[in-house]
């Protein structure tokens, strides 16, 4: 059984930007740990002269002439934002006292 | 009036509007108002477009009158998966985070089925970000399935199969990863088609993993499901994994099959890994009965070994993880969706943990941090990397087969439709579900399914899922046609003429969201 920490899986919900409950992460190691065990069996048959597929279908070079297409105005691209002003998305501060 | 209009497919609905028998306003209320009886146990539907519909119906009918040319569809209402873009109606993934979000743009489907003439009804219920197989992840309630409302409908896509089985659509679109509109028909007694990677653009679609997802279409007969794939299907230059080539006509394909009904020299593959130990023994038990009829309308049945079929739902449930923690990165409180501020305010990356954490639901959650977790250095390689070989393998045992055969078939799921709770404890017993219907995704193939009876034992339907070689969609249609043409000869009737219009253990409690509170912005009205 692949162990899942406490704190690994507060690490992983950081890095994923999910403020997750304690009762939350309680699920979640346990859960984590019984799908990377039944996830890792791909390791079996993935040798090394196996190469990798990162699309079904491949296509190469995929281009289109260079000219303006049809955009959304600023009033439609900030019409759904929960936050705007000036023309411009409007979020809390960036940085944190600490920073 | 005497027929009722929804119990029409939409080829025949088409060929009333055409004579002029039939009004497209006459079609579109005629749903509206099987919706508004229905729907309130089934909730199928997530915005129901009343009004829009009915002003967009009567234009068609006005452009008819005044001799316009329209396409074969025009004037036929279409259920929309809530997954996809629309201009006109709320656009949410069935997630809180997108709660009453209206895109600034329509996906190119959508405009595609909008430039045909055909009357978008609604958005249709779905597992949060098609996450799931069985509708019980979605943040607006469940989807009741049509034959048996203690039961699921199957998913991601179980509100567009059951709007379609329960007469509240003659045809609808869904978005299939990793079976999610090929097992929900199934379990509906429905059709469903997974077009070939790239067929059918994905632009305007809310990416759950890019590389696996695609649109198609769903429907109760195979000729509709090729009409609809003619409207959607093709180029499209804004996505940049779609085809750049010509595809044939699918509905005369699928017209070829419905008279030909003729198999003689088409070599069917049984994939062994796909069957056997695991799988209900009615389905099992309709699945040989339909090897049986193939063969006696001239197909030869060979069976096929595809070896590392059985690693496929591992490589899935990384690959898919991982692009899927990409792509919902975007749903950061800044652009669109929802914003939660913590107590006291925060910094904005404290605002962004908080509005996901309130926006995401459990599985949601599960497989973001399982994909950051499957991407982290250290673990890439063991994991990512590993399940893309994984791939390669699967595309390997795909080309193996078809040097043998011209079709692959299976059932299209291990069972036939589940009780609600019965897999909601243990998040594997659900991966272990999309068993059949994974391979086709990590490999692109196109693959269909149509039902093939009910299983005896508890009366539910069981699909036929029916793979062909990628760009080669085309072949599944004339097969699909030939298979449901020679069925229904058989039974003297559609399936779906078997469905219980009193449903088994009918309980029909309003689980749709209350005005307001989903994703009704005008107050709701389901």
């Amino acid at each position: 059984m692949s162990d899942f920490s406490r704190e690994q899986v507060e690490h992983l919900a950081g890095l994923s930007r999910i403020a997750l409950t304690s009762d939350e992460i309680d699920h979640l190691v346990s859960e984590l740990g019984s799908i990377v065990d039944n996830v890792a069996k791909v390791s079996e048959v993935a040798t090394a002269d196996v190469p990798a597929t990162s699309h079904p279908i491949p296509l190469q070079n995929v281009t289109r002439p260079d000219v303006v297409g049809e955009l959304l105005t600023q009033e439609q691209a900030l019409a759904g934002a929960p936050d705007a002003a000036e023309g411009r998305f409007r979020v809390s501060a960036i940085l944190g006292e600490e920073q | 009036m005497s027929t009722d209009l929804t119990r029409l497919t939409a080829a025949q609905l088409s060929e009333k509007l055409v004579s002029g028998e039939v009004s497209s306003v006459e079609a579109t209320r005629a749903h509206l108002d099987r919706i508004d009886s229905v729907d309130g146990a089934i909730h199928a539907y997530l915005h129901v477009a009343h009004d829009a519909a009915l002003e967009r119906a009567a234009e068609i009918d006005s452009q008819r009158a005044a001799g316009a040319s329209l396409g074969a569809l025009a004037g036929v209402p279409i259920a929309v998966k809530d997954v996809l873009c629309t201009l006109d109606m709320p656009s949410t993934a069935a997630s809180k985070i997108l709660e009453g979000w209206i895109p600034p743009y329509d996906a190119t489907v959508v405009a595609r089925l909008r430039s045909a003439g055909m009357i978008p009804l609604g958005k249709t219920n779905m597992d949060e970000f098609a996450m799931g197989s069985s509708t019980e992840y979605s943040a607006y309630g469940p989807t009741r399935n049509p034959w048996d409302h203690g039961r699921i409908p199957g998913g991601s896509g179980g509100g567009s199969a059951a709007a379609v089985a329960a007469f509240e659509a003659p045809v609808a679109l869904g978005s299939d990863t990793g079976g999610s509109i090929r097992q929900p028909a199934s379990v509906t007694g429905t059709v469903g088609v997974k077009p070939t990677y790239g067929g059918v653009s994905r632009y305007g679609a809310i990416a759950l993993a890019s590389s696996l997802d695609q649109v198609g279409p769903v429907s109760r007969t195979v000729l509709d499901a090729a009409l609809v794939h003619d409207v959607i299907g093709g180029h499209d230059p804004r996505d940049s994994t779609s085809l750049d080539e010509m595809w044939p006509s699918f509905e005369a394909a699928a017209r070829k099959g419905q008279q030909e009904r003729s198999l003689k020299g088409v070599r069917v593959g049984v994939v062994k890994q796909l069957g056997g130990e695991g799988f209900q023994a009615g389905v099992t038990q309709r699945f040989t009965e339909a090897l049986a009829l193939m063969e006696r309308a001239g197909a030869e049945i060979v069976e096929v070994e595809a070896p590392n079929f059985e690693y496929a739902i591992a490589a899935y449930y990384l690959i898919l993880p991982a692009e899927a923690s990409s792509n919902l990165a975007k749903f950061d409180s800044v652009r669109f969706g929802l914003r939660v501020t913590p107590e006291g305010g925060g910094t904005v990356e404290q605002v962004m943990a908080a509005s996901r954490e309130a926006g995401f639901g459990p599985e949601v959650k599960r497989r973001i941090i399982l994909g950051t977790y499957a991407l982290s250095a250290g673990y890439y390689d063991a994991y990512y990397g590993s399940a893309q070989k994984v791939r390669t393998l699967i595309q390997r045992d795909f080309d193996a087969a078809f040097e043998k055969v011209d079709l692959l078939v299976s059932p299209s799921a291990p069972t036939t439709a589940f009780e609600f709770g019965s897999k909601t404890e243990d998040p594997l017993s659900m991966y272990l579900n999309d068993i059949t219907t994974i391979p086709a995704n990590l490999a692109g193939v196109p693959g269909l399914s149509l039902p093939i009876g009910l299983a005896p034992e508890d009366g539910l339907p069981v699909g036929l899922q029916v793979m062909a070689p990628a760009r080669e969609d085309a072949r599944l249609y004339t097969f699909g046609a030939t298979i449901e043409a020679l069925l229904e000869e058989g039974w003297g009737h559609p399936i779906l003429d078997l469905l219980p219009a009193q449903p088994v253990s009918g309980e029909a409690a309003h689980i749709a969201p209350a005005p307001g509170q989903g994703t009704e912005p005008e107050g709701g009205t389901l």
